[in-house]
């Protein structure tokens, strides 16, 4: 029973770890990776949920006669839907932090932007 | 079935495809000439415009349309993706799609100097088809997945001039939280998957009720807290004043409309998916409405308050545009608000008591979304405007420019007129209404919305004397009016404007009225997908 719930603790602890990092740290670098903890937390939760006790992969050509139970791939579908948003969203906060660093000279997100 | 049946039969994925089509066309059609280009773009953007209209007609006239991806026959049915087109989501369609016709032909002018239009005009044909496509969706995966390509695009757009650094950290800042939204709005929809096993709205709003688990109050306030960032309420409102503010000002304008998408997320929150919990345990009902009133209030009065402190055009009419942002709010939190009394049937199942004034504020909330979207678009064009003539946006350098700008002056009085909600103009119309109704649930909430509205007045007023009155200043003695095309949009908007303020009951009839009642009533958005036998 333990067992089936570790995936879900995995997703309390990343999603918790990336929110500390975006509240707590200054740096736009670590606030990326805070941001991509969540979403890997989250992506974890959707493929977690896709799991059904006693089920098998959604393959009709190898399923074992016995066993009907199969696991919709909604989940998975998702989950590959949401990691190709999550580069794209992931590239373009990069390249942007790389523009801030030319124009400021600082990672430290409480020296820039500020206005006059 | 002749040719227009088929348009219209197909017509809520086209209305998605053909921006998003248009936008990778783009590119390569910018290769061969620049004209062609821009004309390319204003005419695809044109032909979906008169697709939006065409749908709403027959929307209005004959209910809701209903489209399904994949399979016809499906022993499954809330397994397909489903696209739902009713009243609310059609108005909603109608703005976005107008705002971003007219944002193109204005930057057929106003953008010419910078380089990489293509991309440009590839980012907001992209951006509109993710607006289009949150609107018209049925289905929640898909609502989170056109919320990133809003998101992505509209980030991009803001930082569109890489050369200033406050851009670029209003774009950050605004993906930041755009993403952060979107990732607990995939949350959420795990934790409703997790437990009905269905992404279709319509089935989640028909099962929702029926269970009402503590999971399905996480994910509530999980949406909510999600969608009302990214429309900018209070306490998680720092990204909008910047993005508003720094992005170009014809950028702004389709960043507003993306922002009211999100407002569009809330209400299909609060009233379809989970609008039959509010219909019926009227505690919870309360608890989410006064939550919102209160944050409403906070808005509008931070709002204006900091507008009042600015010396940027731009930023200025950003923090007003937050305080719009209250009254739609103000006006949804009502509508939950004044749940009254339950009564209980015998079958188990009750019903709450809403009274007639709370279906008017909700009314004057949605028109004014579509009155904000028209105010602050022109008034942001407006500061464009000013900004093409003089490369100048602090208002403490600008001055005189009424006697070279005259007609920017005059839609200028419109814009300023509509937004502080002053009789002839359309603010006033969506305004009053959000004043009489909230008055009555509690007398104070529409002291405060005027008190904003005469804040604003002041904060506009003094605008108006610092930049186009005064004496005439020598450095803007060469300046001229905005070429063609900035004019036409500005004045189409300025028209509209006018029109609705002094014809409201048009469109608050034929528009406004029936958006209202699918948000008030969602059976027939639920039986459309689970009664028909689709």
């Amino acid at each position: 029973m333990m067992a089936y719930n570790l995936p879900y603790l995995a997703v309390v602890a990343l999603v918790i770890i990336g929110l500390y990092a975006l509240l707590f740290r200054r740096n736009l670098i670590k606030m990326v990776i805070g941001i991509t903890l969540i979403e890997s937390g989250v992506n974890l939760f959707l493929i977690t949920l896709g799991f059904r006790k006693d089920s098998v992969a959604p393959i009709y050509t190898g399923a074992p006669s016995s066993k009907s139970v199969m696991s919709l791939p909604v989940p998975q579908a998702l989950t590959l839907t949401s990691i190709v948003i999550g580069v794209a969203v992931l590239a373009l906060m990069l390249t942007l932090v790389i523009h801030l660093y030319r124009h400021y000279g600082t990672l430290d997100s409480g020296k820039i932007g500020g206005e006059k | 079935m002749n040719f227009l049946e088929t348009i219209l039969i197909h017509s809520p994925p086209l209305i998605v495809a053909i921006p998003l089509l248009a936008a990778f066309l783009t590119p390569l059609i910018g290769k061969l000439n620049e004209k062609v280009r821009n004309g390319f773009v204003i005419l695809c953007l044109l032909a979906n415009t008169s697709l939006v209209f065409y749908l709403a007609t027959d929307v209005l006239n004959n209910g809701l349309h209903t489209y399904i991806f994949g399979a016809k026959e499906s022993t499954l049915p809330i397994v397909r993706i489903f696209f739902e087109v009713d009243e609310i989501g059609i108005l909603m369609a109608v703005i976005s799609s107008i705002l971003s016709l007219l944002v193109v032909i204005y930057s057929w002018s106003f953008m010419k100097k910078s380089t990489g239009l293509s991309k440009y005009y590839t980012l907001i044909l992209l951006l509109t088809a993710g607006m289009l496509g949150m609107e018209l969706t049925g289905d929640m995966f898909n609502f989170f997945v056109f919320l990133e390509i809003t998101s992505i695009s509209s980030c991009a757009l803001i930082a569109f001039w890489t050369d200033r650094g406050l851009s670029i950290d209003a774009a950050f800042k605004y993906i930041v939280i755009s993403t952060i939204g979107a990732l607990f709005v995939l949350f959420a929809v795990a934790l409703l998957y997790g437990q009905y096993n269905a992404l279709n709205m319509a089935f989640l709003a028909e099962s929702i009720p029926v269970n009402f688990t503590f999971i399905d109050k996480i994910a509530l306030v999980v949406l909510l807290a999600a969608l009302a960032m990214k429309a900018g309420i209070v306490p998680m409102h720092m990204w909008l004043p910047d993005a508003y503010g720094r992005a170009p000002a014809a950028v702004a304008v389709v960043v507003v409309s993306a922002t009211l998408a999100s407002l569009y997320g809330v209400l299909r929150i609060c009233f379809t998916l989970y609008g039959g919990i509010f219909n019926s345990i009227y505690v919870s009902s309360q608890a989410i409405g006064g939550f919102i009133v209160i944050l409403a209030i906070l808005t509008m009065l931070i709002g204006v308050l900091m507008a009042l402190r600015q010396s940027d055009f731009k930023r200025l009419i950003a923090f007003s545009a937050l305080a719009e942002v209250g009254y739609m709010f103000l006006g949804v939190g009502t509508r939950l608000a004044s749940a009254t009394s339950v009564t209980s049937y015998t079958d188990g199942s009750s019903m709450v008591t809403f009274p007639a004034y709370s279906k008017t504020a909700l009314a004057g909330s949605v028109f004014h979304i579509f009155n904000d979207a028209l105010d602050i678009g022109l008034l942001l064009l407006v500061a464009g405007a000013v900004y093409y003539a003089t490369k100048e946006t602090s208002m403490n350098k600008l001055g005189g420019l009424a006697r070279n700008m005259r007609y920017t002056t005059v839609f200028f009085i419109i814009g300023l007129l509509a937004v502080s909600g002053i009789p002839p103009m359309n603010g006033f119309a969506s305004k009053l209404i959000i004043y009489e109704s909230t008055y009555q649930l509690n007398p104070l909430l529409s002291i405060i919305a005027v008190l904003s509205s005469i804040m604003l007045l002041a904060v506009f007023v003094k605008v108006f004397h610092s930049v186009f009155l005064g004496p005439s200043q020598n450095k803007f003695k060469d300046t001229v009016d905005v070429p063609k095309s900035m004019l036409i949009s500005m004045a189409v908007i300025a028209g509209i404007i006018v029109f609705i303020g002094l014809f409201p009951n048009i469109v608050f009839d034929n528009l406004i009225s029936p958006a209202v009642d699918a948000l008030v009533d969602n059976s027939e958005y639920i039986s459309s997908v689970l009664g028909g036998g689709v």
